[in-house]
């Protein structure tokens, strides 16, 4: 029993010890690819810290969208931006301000972590008297789809203003085209072989993790984000062609969730008192239709950020940088 | 019975993680990038393989054991596939840079398992 107790903590530490070390060199690497496929590793071992804390929900979340869609799109990012100037020398007053204004913030948390009274303030006995009410077993879905479904409701919003955001980046001489970062030049046989295997498996691990999702971990976001690195892998191998930003079905998919979510949210005024209510007795089937129609307009959206922009998009971008000298890098396209 | 399961649990992860640990001393000690990916899929294949080999004994039959027999799959098949893309990337790298081939025919038919 000791033994275990000791194993735990010495996997803890060595979690702990590997996320500060890793941030740490995150921040003073020099070199860009370095940083970001560091961040990905960083990812991975903060979902570890979050199975260490029994939050297996938001450590497959870290996961597939901290670790991988993040790491993936700051990966193109990082091959797209021109070349950083040479170190200037006035950078280290900006440098230790933001060092300093960090460790503030961290001693802050820390601080408030260290001074929460003992028991912490929860809300989890709240929520376990009132599970069986949303019919839902997860606990983690009941706050997430019933309890604090205003939330959900306007973080799924926020997804379809990030895809807008980022369309706003094409200009519009290339707005019909179709968007060039993703796909390789002369996709590798291997590649393409793999991103004929994976699609069928990760399609049913996908709709698995959608459906456990009212019962154990699991659910819309982790299952749409792992549809999003199908999409992206097929579109790499060129076995997909990434749509235009002009084109409906796309367009229809990326904000079908959030306005099936809204609209029975709406419906809720009359059928159940209040807006974002369930009726009494539909809980459960209408969780899972908002769900699935969620979890196909976060793989939409997510999968049309990663395809990136139009090739001349990416061309003018680079020439606005560069004053319009140079020729533009095309690394891909 | 029990206890032979669980001595079989015992030698075969501890097999498969003295085959990571090659692997990671390969990836940091060989000379070059071919032989460091050679070094590294044989631990991924063949120690996570010996890893799996030995939970196979702890879990439940049918589904638990199913489970992790496609996670060694799928980690065989990316990794092969990572492994291919990453050594015709070099292949591709040593092309253009004549001056510095190495024994490339070599390392490449030993990185190809």
């Amino acid at each position: 029993m000791n033994a275990a107790i000791d194993l735990g903590l010495f996997a803890d530490l060595v979690i702990a010890v590997s996320v500060a070390g890793l941030a740490l060199w995150l921040v003073l690497t020099r070199e860009r690819f370095r940083a970001v496929v560091g961040f990905m590793v960083y990812g991975l071992f903060v979902a570890l810290a979050w199975m260490r804390l029994g939050a297996p929900d938001v450590a497959l979340t870290e996961a597939a969208i901290g670790g991988g869609l993040v790491g993936l799109l700051l990966l193109g990012a990082s091959a797209r931006v021109p070349p950083e100037p040479a170190a200037t020398t006035r950078r280290w007053p900006l440098h230790l301000t933001a060092a300093l204004l960090s460790a503030v913030v961290a001693a802050g948390l820390a601080a408030a972590v260290l001074a929460l009274p003992e028991p912490a303030p929860s809300l989890a006995g709240t929520v376990a008297d009132a599970l069986p009410a949303t019919k839902v077993d997860n606990p983690v879905t009941a706050v997430l789809m019933a309890f604090r479904a205003v939330d959900t409701l306007f973080e799924t919003v926020v997804l379809v203003l990030a895809l807008i955001a980022f369309w706003s980046l094409v200009p519009d001489r290339a707005w019909r085209e179709r968007p060039a970062w993703l796909p390789s030049p002369r996709p590798a046989p291997a590649l393409v072989l793999l991103a004929r295997l994976l699609p069928p498996l990760g399609v049913l691990v996908a709709v698995h993790l959608f459906w456990i999702g009212t019962s154990q971990p699991g659910g819309k976001f982790q299952a749409g984000a792992l549809l999003a690195a199908l999409w992206a892998l097929t579109m790499i191998a060129g076995l997909t062609r990434p749509p235009a930003a002009d084109r409906r079905l796309p367009r229809l998919l990326a904000v079908i969730g959030p306005a099936v979510f809204f609209a029975i949210g709406l419906a809720g005024i009359w059928l159940a008192g209040d807006f974002l209510a369930y009726p009494t007795g539909l809980e459960k089937p209408l969780i899972l239709v908002i769900e699935a129609v969620l979890m196909i307009s976060v793989a939409v959206a997510l999968g049309l950020i990663l395809a990136g922009l139009p090739p001349a998009a990416a061309a003018l971008s680079t020439q606005d940088h560069q004053g319009g000298a140079g020729a533009p890098r095309e690394p891909r396209s | 019975m029990i206890m032979v399961l669980d001595l079989f649990t015992i030698v075969a992860v501890s097999l498969g993680l003295v085959l990571f640990l090659a692997g990671v001393v390969g990836l940091l000690r060989l000379p070059d990038p071919l032989s460091r990916l050679h070094a590294l899929t044989k631990a991924d294949n063949l120690g996570l393989g010996l890893v799996i080999l030995g939970l196979l004994a702890q879990v439940d039959w049918p589904f638990g054991a199913l489970k992790l027999i496609a996670l060694w799959v799928l980690v065989v098949v990316s990794g092969s596939v990572a492994g291919q893309l990453l050594a015709s990337t070099q292949h591709d790298l040593l092309d253009t840079a004549p001056a510095r081939v190495p024994d490339q025919s070599a390392d490449r038919s030993q990185s190809q398992r």
